[in-house]
């Protein structure tokens, strides 16, 4: 039978065929990773701090990129992640393999992207006059926390979605949601204190809210926010392989 | 030693789809008449250590849900599926080939699929190239290759990861006629050397040549079970029999 080492083998087969499959016919390649976050960071500040004047913030374009780069991992790996089985109905219903590792994969495919987009943002805010700190180490952790999180609510609604393809705009639609929903172009202190709970248990918002604190204020994130963090993404990693390991039964039936 | 066991299984499929909303509450109101369909009705059969089963019946008899259910690809609804041993399945043409990958890319992303670990994909990608003849055209795309390269190089895989047991679903009629044969000649050296093999096909000299056994399915239920010519003339006699099913 499989040993794990095979296992890691075929995720990460799985990993660099998504990667080569999407830059193959691209001119860009992985610029494109880098394009988007600075464009959308450009046009936040400039509508934030040239026409709407909001937010005083000396440093706007580094503080909103701290929220872009959270939220965009998060938005296009739970999409390519929900859709992944249907896109791969061939391999799901000719090859026998665990089928947990394809909505896995393609989160993790989306990692590379948010690999190289945590290296924008590094170099972005050293630019930017802010130095290094002893807090960055917490940085992997954060994020390797994020990743578990959207692996759990990939798993779940990439099986949901054999069943009812309608899950994709579901997920296109929450997206849109938690664009507003996650503080992005705005602070934690705007927030009313009665509706932190929703920021706090929101593992894209404590992402979010973590780098800001060790990024911009040099300072570690509450203890209490990381603590919520690890628990709803562990959480919801485990609730995700519970549901996929019910739903996968029946997965060739529907595909 | 048995290789698979397979008892009295049933595949259901409920006819009605039920992709949408406006189905799915007219069907639960009108729950009382689900009309369902048996793919597989009842069949048992096992498959020992060497042995080598043909699976025969006209299309639509359940052939490719029978392998699909063994290969653990698809569950019964009833009955029970027992496998000993490492399986590999070749049901479709390049299942999990990507067009815009390489032949070479294509080879590895398969081998690690069926199961292998990398040191043994580095140590038998050769064989697997040279088997299936594809020469220089393995850095090539594989949407560059004709419809018998990519079986070609599916097989080559399939057959390289030595496998206990050997699912083959109508796989082997494309390849080229020297292909065929060096095909065959490596499914009598695996039967030689103690490998299950279970194959779908209608073409009855190949499955003379392979297979001892065979099983044939007719509407999901099996008809006739045993020695292999036996079971073919049977077939065969019923098949050029005017309108007799």
């Amino acid at each position: 039978m499989r040993v794990s080492g095979n296992y890691w083998f075929l995720l990460s087969s799985l990993i660099l065929r998504d990667f080569r499959v999407r830059y193959r016919n691209m001119s860009l390649g992985v610029f494109w990773s880098l394009l988007n976050p600075l464009v959308m960071m450009g046009v936040l500040t400039f509508i934030f701090t040239k026409v709407l004047r909001s937010d005083d913030h000396p440093n706007f374009h580094v503080f909103v990129l701290c929220g872009l780069i959270p939220f965009n991992f998060f938005a296009l790996g739970w999409v390519s992640g929900t859709i992944s089985i249907v896109a791969n109905a061939s391999l799901v219903k000719r090859v026998m393999f665990p089928r947990e590792m394809v909505p896995i994969s393609t989160v993790l495919a989306n990692g590379l992207h948010l690999l190289i987009q945590i290296g924008l943002l590094l170099a972005v805010a050293l630019v930017s006059g802010y130095t290094v700190n002893r807090w960055w180490a917490l940085l992997p952790l954060v994020f390797a926390l994020e990743v578990a999180f959207v692996c759990g609510l990939s798993l779940a609604s990439a099986a949901f979605d054999v069943y009812f393809r309608d899950i994709r705009y579901v997920v296109e639609s929450a997206n849109m949601l938690l664009f507003w929903l996650v503080p992005i172009f705005y602070s934690f202190t705007v927030i009313p204190p009665k509706f932190h709970f929703l920021y706090q248990y929101n593992p894209v918002a404590a992402v979010v809210l973590a780098c800001r604190n060790i990024l911009l204020e040099a300072k570690a994130p509450p203890e209490s926010l990381l603590v919520k963090l690890a628990a709803v993404s562990l959480a919801v990693l485990l609730a995700g392989l519970w549901i996929f390991s019910r739903l996968r039964r029946r997965f060739a039936d529907y595909l | 030693m048995i290789s698979v066991l397979v008892e009295n299984v049933s595949k259901i499929y409920s006819r009605r789809p039920r992709q949408f909303l406006h189905s799915a509450v007219s069907g639960w109101l009108r729950r009382g008449h689900r009309e369902l369909f048996h793919a597989l009705k009842n069949v048992s059969f096992q498959l020992g250590e060497g042995e080598s089963l043909a699976l025969i019946g006209p299309n639509g008899a359940g052939k490719s849900t029978l392998l699909s259910v063994v290969a653990g690809l698809s569950w019964p609804e009833e009955g029970t599926v027992e496998v000993y041993g490492r399986m590999a399945a070749v049901l479709e043409l390049g299942s999990g080939f990507h067009p815009d990958l390489t032949g070479a890319e294509n080879v590895r992303m398969n081998a690690a699929l069926l199961g292998l670990s990398r040191r043994k994909t580095n140590e038998l990608f050769d064989r697997m190239v040279d088997f299936s003849g594809i020469g220089d055209f393995i850095e090539q795309p594989l949407r560059t290759y004709s419809m018998g390269m990519t079986m070609r190089l599916a097989f080559s895989v399939a057959i390289h990861v030595e496998p206990e047991i050997l699912l083959i679903d109508e796989v082997l009629a494309a390849g080229d006629q020297a292909f065929q044969a060096r095909c065959m000649d490596r499914m009598l050296a695996l039967k030689r050397e103690g490998r299950a093999i279970l194959c779908a096909s209608h073409v009855a000299s190949t499955l003379r040549r392979i297979c001892h056994r065979a099983l044939w399915l007719d509407h999901g239920r099996v008809v006739r079970q045993g020695p292999l010519e036996e079971v073919l003339a049977a077939y065969e006699e019923a098949s050029s029999a005017p309108a007799a099913g």
